[in-house]
């Protein structure tokens, strides 16, 4: 019985001193502020150098960058987001993503078949700046590093594709890429008609929505699924916003005052207030225009691939 | 296990349990969990892959501590406590006491990595029944794959080379020195393949041969790391398995052999 207590006391003293202890830390704090934390830096560049330390557990030392990175990305990201100004964002360490191809580099040499590594990193490294590093090439040697690593991984070959479709418009490359990965073996038969429609439509939002139903179908996880649902989505609400429009452009053809939904209502030009797929209602400006509010979950709209000039043109 | 090697091996066991070296199971079942907990949040769907990466790689660094600081005092323990009188003067050879000893802390190595095997099973089989269907799907592997117990075989096969050496060393040496000795064995074990290209950038013949020789001479341990491969599922066939398992056997038993020829000279006197 006394040792009991005796344990109790010294249970209860050992957690008064350190409550004490995190006490006096908090007016250390308090009066001493830390410093800010400094600005992201890669103490190892190397992907051999890494492998070497690592003494053997490279993989495990890849999943801790790949965690780096997606801290660093999403930080970033999260910053940027909440600035209001450019010169807010201008402030936020690192703004530029300077590290993320370093980070996504080093992460695939420790582990070269890093599959999300390659997949992921090349999204963040391609969409243009805030979203990502606005850097398609380095998206492109990525996906290329995975490739020399896994020759047969036909989803590397449409990401490149889809880099080339979406950030640098050369929808050229990207239907030899989409071409490339439908012959390998074991991929999925869109791949063939991706290319061919790439090369006839490329920038059409018919060969959009079958390049995101692509991603859709070939996504590994969650994340990608559900970002390509967003982009189809975004395309739905850009067809209806072209309908409205058409409605709106009518209506004031045929004298109505077009700067409210009410006077549309009203004038039996539409039958309500429209909202999009998300059941955001769509916004009507004074000029006229029909946009999608910056309430909706789906704004903004992604800035649609420059048409390919037809083959005819000199 | 009965005879004089049996017993000292069983003794080795029960002492490894007295001193509670069973308790970093513990840690090794606290870190999964932790560790099954956060990663999620932290990983974009990866956290299968990386549980299954801590998970084999603990289980190599566990064993590598208990292999060396438990191996290094196997029979310095005894020599230093003065305990080996006694023990030499019962019925035993010399070489009774330095097998039994291996085989008893191999056993403890054994025990070790199967509950922390059984354990990574259970962490992985609850994160399969949490996970998404779709999320599932997309996985490299599944995550109860049965493949992990070729990267955990071999990871016993190196810690059993690891231990001998050890206990080599702790035959002639303070417990201090034959820590640091071992661990650069393991280091350079580890990147053993390094000097097999070296005479590639040398161009003197001795230096050529000497680290050829010293190449066939370190423990080739690179051999038995096929935790990557294993996780990502790139099959480790049945013959590299058992050239691994001879290699480890043969290293295994010049090991103990030299143990035991220089242990069988020492004079306690």
């Amino acid at each position: 019985m006394a040792g009991s207590w005796g344990t109790l006391r010294a249970v209860i003293m050992v957690a008064l001193l350190i409550g004490g202890a995190a006490g006096v830390q908090g007016l250390h704090e308090a009066a001493f502020p830390p410093p800010a934390p400094s600005e992201d830096s890669l103490y190892i560049t190397s992907g051999a150098t890494a492998r070497r330390l690592a003494v053997g557990y490279a993989a495990l030392a890849a999943d801790l960058y790949w965690i780096r990175t997606i801290q660093y990305y999403g930080g970033i990201k999260l910053q940027l987001d909440a600035a209001r100004t450019d010169a807010q964002a201008r402030q936020v360490p690192g703004a530029d993503y300077r590290l993320l191809y370093p980070l996504l580099d080093l992460t695939t040499s420790l582990d070269p078949r890093f599959n999300i590594a390659y997949r992921f990193g090349a999204i963040f490294l391609a969409e243009p700046y805030p979203g990502g590093a606005g850097r398609p090439d380095l998206a492109v040697k990525l996906l290329e590093k995975g490739l020399a690593a896994r020759p047969d991984k036909w989803e590397y070959m449409q990401d490149i594709g889809f880099v080339h479709y979406w950030w640098s418009q050369d929808y050229t490359a990207a239907a030899q890429w989409f071409d490339r990965a439908s012959k390998v073996e074991g991929a999925p038969w869109f791949l063939r008609s991706l290319a061919a429609t790439t090369l006839a439509e490329g920038g059409d939002r018919r060969s959009s929505r079958l390049m995101w139903q692509a991603i859709r179908e070939s996504a590994e996880i969650d994340w990608l699924r559900s970002d390509a649902d967003r982009r189809l989505e975004q395309l739905d609400a850009a067809d209806f916003i072209d309908q409205v429009q058409a409605d709106v452009d009518r209506a004031r053809a045929a004298g109505t005052p077009v700067t409210s939904w009410q006077e549309l209502i009203r004038a039996r030009a539409i039958r309500g207030i429209p909202v999009d797929p998300s059941r955001t209602p769509l916004e009507l400006g004074a000029d006229g225009i029909v946009r999608l509010s910056p309430q909706s979950p789906l704004f903004p709209l992604p800035q649609e691939p420059k048409k390919a000039l037809p083959a005819s043109t000199p | 296990m009965t005879g004089p090697i049996g017993i000292v091996a069983l003794n080795v066991f029960r002492e490894s349990v007295r001193d509670k070296v069973l308790y970093n199971l513990v840690f090794f079942a606290i870190l999964l969990m932790g560790a099954s907990y956060l990663i999620g949040q932290l990983t974009a769907g990866q956290d299968v892959k990386i549980i299954k990466d801590l998970g084999l790689a603990a289980t190599s660094i566990f064993g590598l501590f208990i292999a060396v600081f438990i191996g290094i005092g196997l029979v310095s323990k005894e020599v230093e406590k003065r305990s080996i009188y006694s023990l030499l003067a019962k019925p035993i050879e010399r070489h009774h006491l330095v097998v039994g000893k291996y085989l008893g802390l191999v056993l403890t190595l054994a025990v070790n990595l199967g509950v922390m095997a059984i354990a990574l099973f259970v962490v992985l089989a609850y994160l399969r029944y949490v996970a998404d269907p779709n999320a599932a799907a997309g996985w490299d592997r599944p995550a109860l794959d049965p493949r992990l117990l070729e990267a955990f075989l071999l990871t016993f096969f190196e810690l059993a080379i690891v231990t001998a050496i050890a206990v080599f060393f702790s035959t002639f040496s303070t417990p201090i020195l034959s820590a640091a000795f071992t661990f650069g064995f393991f280091v350079a074990g580890r990147f053993s393949a390094d000097l097999r290209n070296f005479n590639e950038v040398v161009t003197s013949p001795v230096s050529s041969a000497l680290t050829t020789a010293i190449y066939w001479m370190l423990p080739n341990l690179s051999q038995f790391d096929v935790r990557a491969q294993v996780v990502h599922g790139v099959p480790v066939s049945a013959t590299y398995m058992a050239m691994s398992g001879a290699y480890a056997l043969l290293y295994i038993t010049a090991m103990i052999v030299a143990a035991t020829a220089v242990f069988a000279r020492r004079d306690f006197k």
